[in-house]
This record gives C-alpha cells, sequence and structure tokens, in this order.
C-alpha cells in the first residue's frame, strides 16, 4: 500500500524555474524527491544500468587524475564530449571471500546483488530490483530490460533464487510492447479508461484469487516460486490499474515512429550499434513518457561473443588470445573493441540528453550506472571493476568527479545508488562486500 | 519448429464437444466419468514438484487442446538450462519474471479471443447460452468443465468451477455479452499457475504422485503435450496404477504421430539444439550460413534421429556410424551436393566411405559447438564429453593465461592443432585440453559451419585422436568408437530418467540408473524401448526425495558462450 511521503510538497530544486507544488493526490507516492514543472506535473527521477562486458585496459582507460576536470585515457576518449555529465569510479573492488572467480560471471552478478556466487546465477536481488520496488510500483512497467545483442538471457537483473528479467531482443517488439494498441498517450486530450484493460485486470484479480490455496499444498522451496508468480500477477495487475487513471501531461513524450526492419541477430558490433542506438531512443522515449523509472540496457554480454566483419575471431577471444603488444603495451585488437563499448556509452548519454524536460534533459532526471563484469578480461581479474554514473538523479548526485576508491567493496556502488534513489538501507552486501559506507564523493 | 510429418489439425476436425462427451459428458454422462472422476474432482493433494511447461509444451498443449490454427504469438521467458544438465530439470526450478508474466498475460488472452470467435466458438461449447447478452452461468459450467479437465489436466474442483463460471458472469455483465465473459474466464484459467506449470501432486499413499500427475508425466515424455481422452480416462479409472494400464498408454501413445513430437523435444534439450536459434556465424567467412540455414540444420539433425530411432526403431549407437540423412536445396549449397527437390527435404545416403557420418557429423553439432568465425575443437571435444558421454568437464582457472595460444593469422601455426599445441606446453592447460582435444581434433576437417575441408590456411589437417585408449583417424572413426562404447547409451538412459521426472542424478532412486542402463543394453540400444522401460519402472511415478535443492537455476551466461573461457 502507498505510504505518504514526509514531505507533501514537493521543493522546487533547480535554478529557481521549478516552484513548490502541491502534490495531486495521485502522485502522493512520488518520493517528495522530484523537481516540479510551473505546471504542476512533477518530473520523475530515472534508475537505470548500462552493461558492457570485458572490461577495459586499465592503463588506457584509468584516469590518474582525481575529483573533477580528471584527464581522458585513450579508451576514454570517445565520452569526451559528455565529460562533465560523467564520473568515473576506478578501484572498487569485488571480494570473493575465497569462493571461486567465475569467469565473466562473479563480478557483474557481485556488483549487482551484493554476494559473490558460487554458481552463474544471481544469488539476491539485483539492486535495480530493489530499486524498482520504491520508485517502479507507479508505472506501466515496473522495468525494462534490454539486450543490444539480441539475447533474452543477457541480463543481470532478476530478484535472485534463480529469477532473472529477461531482456527485449527486437526493436519491434519493444515498439509495440511500449506504444502498441495499449499504449495511453499523456498529452492527449480526451482520456477513456479503456474496457479491455478493466477487463484484463479482473481476468488477474481472479487467478489472484487461488494463491492461498495453492500456497497451503507446496513445500518451502516452491512455495517461493509460486510467490515470485504471484509478485509478478500482482505488479502486472498494479500497472493495468495505473493505466484506468488519467495520466499527467509530459512536455517530453512523443510518440516515435515504428522502427525500421530489425538488424539481424547476430554479434556483429556494427549490427549491434545499430540496434542498441534504436532500442536506446526507444527507451528514452518510454523514460519521457513516463512508461518506467528503471531499465538495464546490455550492450553486449559479459565473456562478450562481438565480432567484427569478416574476421575468425571474437572479442572474448581476443582477449585471452591476443599477445600484449610488445612495443605498445596493450592488446591492440581487444582495446578497439573497448573503445567501441565506450563509445556506445556516449550515444546512450547522448540520447537521453537529447531530450528536454522542464529546465535540463531527461539525462538530468536519470541516474545511470554503467559497468563491466571484470577489469583486465585477460585474467578475469574482479579488482577495481571498471565504473561510470551519468546523468545527476534530479540534482541528487555529483557529476564530472573521477572517484578512486582504493580498493574498497564495489557494493558501495549498489549501496550509493540505492540511497541516491530513495530506498531506506544503510548497509548492503555479503561477507566480504558488506559495507555501510557510500560513495560519499559523487552524493550532493 | 514444426516438423514435416508433425501433426496438421483444425479446430473443426478436433471436435473438443465430441471428445469431451465420452468423457465428462455435458448432457449425457457416460460411465468413464463414473465415481473415479468426481472423487478425483475433490481438491487434490500436496503438490511436490512444479514444473514450468516450456515454450515447445506450451505451443503443443494450445494445438493439441484447441486446434493449430490457433495462433500463439509471444516472447516466452527462457529456461535457462543449469550447467551441466537439462532444461527439463531446470524447468523444476524456474521461476516467472513480471516481464515474462506479461507475456503469458497477453498470449492468454489472445489465444482465449480466438477460442471464442464466432468461428470457432462452436467447437468449444456444447450449449447454447438462453441469451447471449447475459450470463448463462448452466452453459459457462459446461464449457469450464470440458475445457478445464484439458487445461488443468485434471478435473476442475467444484470450488474452482464455481469460480470460472463467476468470472464470466463478471464478464459477460458489462460487456453484455456471454462469450465475452466466457472469453475473459478461459484467459484466466491460461494464466493459472496451474496451466502454465506441469504440477505434480503425491497420491492418497504417500508413495507416489497421483492418477492425473501420472497421465501428465506420460504425456510430457512421449508427445512433449497434454494428455487426450484415453489417457485421462485411463487416469479416472485408476488404470496408471497398473502395470498392464500404463502399458497399454504406452504403447498407445508410442504409435501416435504425436511421438515424434516427444522424440524431438528430448533430443533437442538432450543435443542443446535449443541454442542453434541463437546461433549466428561470421557472414564474411561463411557466406551461406543465414538464420534459415541454422534453423534447417536443427531440422536435419531432428529428421535424421527421429528417423532413426522412432521410424526405423534402430539402435541408438548407431546413430553415431549411420550415413543416413536429410538434405534440402540450401544445406545442399553448403554441403555441395546437389539436391533435386526444391523445397522440402529428400533423404540422403552418404558413401559408405564418407568422413561424414551420424551425430557427429551433422552441420548442428559441428557449427553449434564452433566459434563464429571458425571451428573450435575444444568446443566440440568439450561437448562430446559433456553432452553425449554426460563427464563434466572443469572450467579453466580464472586467471588462466591464453598468450601463449597465438592468432588465426599465425604464418607458421596454421591448423588449430598446431595452435592448441602449443598452448598445451602448459601444463595447467594440457591437463583439461587433454581431455577435450583428442575428441575435438578428429572432427577438424569439418569447419565452423560443418562444410568438408582438407586443410586449414594452405595447411593439410591431420585429424588423428584418442578415445578410450585407442587411436583413430577423423571423425568416423570417432563415431564408430562412441557406437561401441558403453559411454554414450549410459549417458542417454540418464539424461532420458533425469528428462521423464525433471529431477536431476542425484535426486533419482538410488540403483534407477544402473538398472535403466541394464535394460537398455538387454532391449538392444532401443530408444523406444528405454521410453516403455522408463515408464513402466516402478520409480518413474515414485515421489521424489523431500530434500530441498538449491536455486540454481536462471545461469547469467550468455548461451552463446556455453563454455566461457575455455578455447
Amino acid at each position: 500500500m502507498v505510504k505518504l511521503s514526509r514531505r507533501t510538497i514537493l521543493r522546487g530544486a533547480l535554478n529557481g524555474a521549478a516552484v513548490g507544488v502541491a502534490l495531486p493526490l495521485l502522485d502522493c507516492f512520488l518520493d517528495g524527491n522530484g523537481q516540479a514543472l510551473a505546471s504542476g506535473a512533477p518530473i520523475p527521477v530515472r534508475f537505470g544500468t548500462w552493461f558492457w562486458g570485458l572490461g577495459v585496459t586499465e592503463d588506457r582507460w584509468k584516469p590518474t587524475k582525481i575529483g573533477a576536470d580528471y584527464d581522458l585515457p585513450l579508451e576514454l576518449q570517445p565520452i569526451a564530449p559528455y565529460k562533465d555529465k560523467i564520473s568515473i569510479l576506478s578501484g572498487f573492488d569485488v571480494i570473493l571471500d575465497g569462493k571461486p572467480n567465475l569467469p565473466h560471471n562473479s563480478g557483474g552478478i557481485a556488483i549487482r546483488s551484493g554476494v559473490a556466487p558460487s554458481t552463474p546465477t544471481l544469488p539476491a536481488p539485483s539492486f535495480d530490483v530493489l530499486i524498482a520496488d520504491k520508485i517502479g510500483g507507479q508505472t506501466r512497467f515496473r522495468s525494462l530490460e534490454i539486450s543490444a545483442t539480441r539475447d533474452a538471457t543477457n541480463s543481470l537483473s532478476g530478484r535472485g533464487e534463480g529469477s532473472l528479467n529477461p531482456a527485449e531482443t527486437s526493436p519491434i517488439n519493444f515498439y509495440n510492447r511500449l506504444f502498441g494498441a495499449e499504449f495511453v498517450d499523456p498529452n492527449s486530450a480526451d482520456f477513456k479508461p479503456n474496457p479491455q484493460i478493466m477487463a484484463r485486470r479482473s481476468v488477474l484479480s481472479a487467478v489472484a484469487d487461488q494463491r492461498k490455496a495453492l500456497e497451503a499444498r507446496v513445500g518451502a522451496r516452491d512455495r517461493e516460486r509460486l510467490d515470485q508468480y504471484f509478485t509478478a500477477l500482482r505488479q502486472t495487475e498494479q500497472q493495468l490499474a495505473l493505466q484506468l487513471e488519467k495520466p499527467a501531461p509530459l512536455e517530453a513524450c512523443r510518440i516515435p515512429a515504428k522502427p525500421a526492419d530489425t538488424t539481424p541477430p547476430n554479434y556483429q558490433i556494427e549490427h549491434v550499434i545499430e540496434n542498441h542506438k534504436t532500442m536506446a531512443q526507444l527507451l528514452a522515449m518510454a523514460l519521457a513518457c513516463n512508461q518506467t523509472r528503471v531499465f538495464n540496457l546490455n550492450f553486449n554480454n559479459g565473456a562478450s561473443s562481438l565480432t567484427k566483419a569478416g574476421s575468425t575471431i571474437s572479442h572474448h577471444q581476443l582477449t585471452h588470445e591476443e599477445q600484449i603488444d610488445a612495443k605498445l603495451g596493450y592488446q591492440p585488437e581487444s582495446t578497439w573493441f573497448v573503445e567501441r563499448c565506450m563509445e556506445a556509452f556516449g550515444v546512450f548519454v547522448d540520447t537521453l540528453g537529447q531530450f528536454k524536460e522542464g529546465d535540463g534533459t531527461l539525462l538530468d532526471n536519470t541516474l545511470v550506472v554503467a559497468h563491466s563484469e571484470t577489469n583486465f578480461a585477460k585474467t578475469h581479474s574482479v579488482e577495481g571493476i571498471p565504473i561510470m554514473l551519468a546523468g545527476r538523479a534530479g540534482g541528487k548526485v555529483k557529476t564530472g568527479l573521477h572517484v578512486a576508491g582504493g580498493s574498497t567493496p564495489a557494493t558501495r556502488l549498489g549501496l550509493t545508488v540505492q540511497q541516491v534513489m530513495g530506498v531506506p538501507v544503510d548497509a548492503w552486501g555479503e561477507g566480504g562486500l558488506h559495507t555501510n559506507k557510500p560513495i560519499s564523493e559523487i552524493m550532493v | 519448429m514444426s516438423s514435416p510429418h508433425g501433426r496438421r489439425r483444425t479446430a473443426a476436425s478436433l471436435a473438443i464437444a465430441g471428445v469431451l462427451a465420452g468423457l465428462l459428458g455435458c448432457s449425457t454422462p457416460r460411465d468413464v466419468a463414473g465415481p473415479n472422476l468426481v472423487a478425483a474432482a475433490q481438491a487434490p493433494g500436496r503438490i511436490t514438484a512444479m514444473r514450468r511447461l516450456t515454450e515447445a509444451q506450451y505451443r503443443n498443449a494450445i494445438a493439441d487442446i484447441f486446434g493449430t490454427d490457433v495462433k500463439v504469438g509471444g516472447r516466452f521467458d527462457p529456461i535457462v538450462r543449469p550447467e551441466h544438465e537439462l532444461i527439463a530439470t531446470g524447468a523444476a526450478e524456474s521461476t516467472i519474471s513480471p516481464a515474462g508474466f506479461e507475456q503469458f498475460d497477453s498470449m492468454a488472452r489472445t489465444i482465449a479471443a480466438q477460442v471464442l470467435d464466432e468461428q470457432r466458438r462452436g467447437a468449444f461449447l456444447t450449449c447454447q447460452p438462453a441469451d447471449a447478452t447475459q450470463a448463462d452461468p448452466a452453459c459457462a459450467r459446461s464449457f469450464f468443465q470440458q475445457i478445464g479437465l484439458y487445461v488443468f489436466r485434471r478435473p476442475l474442483t467444484a470450488a474452482e468451477l464455481d469460480f470460472y463460471v463467476d468470472v464470466a458472469g463478471r464478464g459477460a455483465e458489462p460487456t453484455r455479452d456471454f462469450y465475452k465473459g466466457v472469453e475473459l474466464g478461459l484467459a484466466s484459467m491460461l494464466v493459472s499457475p496451474q496451466f502454465l506449470y506441469q504440477l505434480e501432486t503425491a497420491a492418497d499413499d504417500g508413495r507416489q504422485i497421483d492418477s492425473w500427475s501420472k497421465a501428465s508425466r506420460l504425456s510430457f515424455l512421449i508427445w512433449n503435450s497434454v494428455p487426450d481422452r484415453m489417457l485421462l480416462t485411463a487416469a479416472a479409472r485408476g488404470e496408471l496404477d497398473t502395470e498392464k494400464g500404463v502399458q497399454a498408454q504406452v504403447a498407445r501413445m508410442l504409435a501416435s504421430p504425436k511421438a515424434e513430437e516427444g522424440v524431438r523435444a528430448f533430443f533437442t534439450d538432450f543435443l542443446h539444439l535449443d541454442r542453434v536459434s541463437n546461433l549466428s556465424k561470421d557472414t564474411v567467412v561463411y557466406n551461406r550460413f543465414t538464420p534459415a540455414a541454422a534453423a534447417d540444420l536443427k531440422e536435419q539433425m531432428l529428421l535424421t534421429v527421429v528417423d532413426h530411432v522412432l521410424t526405423q526403431d534402430k539402435p541408438y549407437p548407431e546413430l553415431f556410424t549411420t550415413r543416413k540423412t536429410f538434405l534440402n536445396r540450401r544445406l545442399g549449397l553448403m554441403y555441395q551436393t546437389p539436391v533435386a527437390k526444391a523445397e522440402g527435404w529428400e533423404p540422403h545416403e552418404l558413401p559408405a566411405n564418407d568422413e561424414r557420418a551420424g551425430i557427429l557429423g551433422q552441420g548442428a553439432f559441428l557449427a553449434l559447438f564452433s566459434h563464429e568465425g571458425r571451428s573450435s575443437p575444444t568446443l566440440r571435444g568439450r561437448a562430446i564429453r559433456e553432452v553425449l558421454l554426460c563427464q563434466p568437464v572443469p572450467n579453466p582457472p580464472a586467471n588462466v593465461d591464453f598468450s601463449g595460444f597465438n592468432d588465426t593469422s599465425n604464418a607458421v601455426l596454421k591448423t588449430s592443432r598446431q595452435r592448441l599445441d602449443r598452448h598445451n606446453t602448459d601444463p595447467v592447460c594440457a591437463s583439461c585440453h587433454k581431455i577435450t582435444d583428442p575428441l575435438g581434433l578428429p572432427l577438424e576437417r569439418f569447419d565452423g559451419v560443418g562444410a568438408f575441408r582438407t586443410t586449414e590456411n594452405g595447411a593439410p589437417i591431420d585429424a588423428s585422436g584418442a578415445f578410450e585408449g585407442k587411436s583413430f583417424d577423423g571423425a568416423a572413426a570417432l563415431g564408430y568408437l562412441m557406437s561401441q562404447s558403453k559411454g554414450p547409451t549410459d549417458c542417454l538412459a540418464k539424461r532420458v530418467a533425469e528428462y521423464s521426472t525433471g529431477l536431476t542424478e542425484d535426486k533419482l532412486p538410488k540403483g534407477w540408473l544402473e538398472e535403466l542402463g541394464q535394460r537398455f543394453e538387454a532391449g538392444g540400444f532401443k530408444y523406444r524401448a528405454l521410453l516403455e522401460k522408463v515408464a513402466l519402472s516402478p520409480e518413474f511415478f515414485a515421489l521424489p526425495e523431500v530434500a530441498e535443492p538449491a536455486a540454481k537455476v536462471a545461469a547469467l551466461s550468455s548461451p552463446a558462450t556455453p563454455t566461457q573461457g575455455i578455447r
């Protein structure tokens, strides 16, 4: 059940253009953190992750200067135009506590769930799910997951215990899901509750009524799985309920054109870049139209299967098999892929920055966590996993900084972003990954 | 994928109405619907397993219940394969995510709308509503009673029936449409966990699963779909509690054309063919390899397997040596073999001395266990060990250094063997590569999509290898040695046992696998006979141990790189 926020008046936060307004009743769940437009419609703060596989070449990526106006080594240069909107986090370690390092799995799973895994599965909820529990219940989709390599299992988001939020793989399906028949245009003048949605809701309520009888018949392990089923059902039902209310108008929301025919489902980097661009556009529009407030976009997979047209060897194979060039001091072919990943992140940041919202942009009202699953892929190292933050979360974080973690647990990232997004948590992670120290350098 | 010999039925020919009359009877119940059914319609017992329907099972269920012309459109939450296991055992641990639920919900609504549309409703409703603009509880009741039996694979309890009648009534009121109301009730049924999961329940004796669960176990094993009228009738009559009754059903089911779907489903899972839909190759290196060609490779493998183990009923070991396969035009081009038929498949027999034979020579196997731009003796050798012999190979240590393994443009080390030899000078690497490579290198005369070659980068290929202490040369010789070994047959028997119960080896009744292995051998290694032996074992219906298994489902690794970190 929705609780009234302590602050029932929104605080005008930025540049004086925003004004304090009384929350409309429907918006009392907005957590009181948002900026409000002069029209009275609050601008939601969004949260998302952006994943790339196979890390970086530390010497060519990690800035030497700590703090503001950090330097841009070669692999970071693609983000140069957005440097003031991006923070770099280096030196944050995944601590395995003697558990085996599962290549290309341990790092990403531990960062997301706060637990070093024993098998390549999420042992606990990923922080994006915990954040969605806090801010995702008031939109049509609790969260959206996307794989630019078009692989539904390319996802690090889930509730743990074997549950994984599968990724959207096709731009056309993604478009239909977002802007198909059931999309309610927030800027449309006439609103009538859709009777189909009312009917759907009653169908789901009916199934929910079976919960008790079924749960009485299962063992503990299956009860957990049944709970996950009914949680999913309840979420869908709540989201349907939202669609029966007239949405607030949103200036940045425009219904996009249906994307062109999709790229072939392969790992050729040219196709993945193209697919990522299309998906990023659709996602940004979904955010601008308040269809979701949480997302997880995966540019490539851990153990990146990306290939270059005509090459017989994948990014992943290269990181292991390519010699470190004696003269250059790095792996020239592997670093090429890292640069493409950084470019893609630049494209994503740029896309969010294109949507005007209030006196800023969609990016200003979003917090994006970008990370990989390893630092140096050649040795699968999980110390100093590269992390970037973009966007200001509606003014709650500082950007344009390089923060050195000094070998502290990488779970500080998860703790920090949960706190920024309003999750009431003061410590997070298990064993050596337990921490109660958020990354205060980036918090306003 | 639909099979070329597959079932094709329409709603009309299915004629659920007629089919059902014999079992439950809308107006004139017959004796088959007698006391057993009524008794069983009381609340079912303790749930002992929740096995999520796979995409294929869901599609087959809809086709069998409502006709093949009812479209199922949507994306299924993938059931991820646990490490070294079958998707079938993953299904027993699988959950449904919010996004996955959203899809099931949308599919349920589209299916229900089709079933109750004007063209089809007559085939499923045995009564007419008194007034089509209003609820008609009696007519709705008869619909849910009949359809519910198939959707939930057991009779609905009185409470459940009341419930769906009520849903239909509440739906009919605002829409002023009886059929809309029934449609909503049906949609509700199709998103229920009782449809989406194969729920197995304990019998009263506490030692076995109950009769309805037995019927489902049999039908998902043999048909990969829901039980039909005769099987449910046998369950209602208690016939599945006797060996004779099970034997009669198994014989009937294996003789049905639907058994092909069961063979396809098992071998898709067993041979990891589910990954073919995600298989991509570098189109510059392999310019004929398209997603359509990938689908063809899977179909070629399945046609070969179905023909061998089901149609011809030949021993499983001969699947490693058979020269018989099927080709279509597209594969003909890839393998430089003329194909007469412009459309569809034709049987093809390879010459007796051909390098290509059996499963190991199938393009699907060779392409699946290769890299995007080249073959991989290590991936292939590992697949032979893990998939065909059920022998897990350890992952390489995380800090392994592959730098000794030079790139493919190396002017001196032209073949994979040369590159692997270099790499194997490291004793840490060699300890695992000596397990995999001697089985993968013999397949090197097939490139990354399975096309034949004799050289790599201009250097002749050495396809020698060793298996169980015997040295040999080439893929066909390896296939022969595997056909003479107990490894592949024991592995198959184990996988069938796991597949049929949804239980991993450690949870199977003690001694069962040894016994199945012996009986498989005694029966001449026939797959059909193996299915019968599994189904007729007392262990097949035994309740699993109560121990709670650890969660190990949604593996986060990409299916395109199942053996990450190993070359």
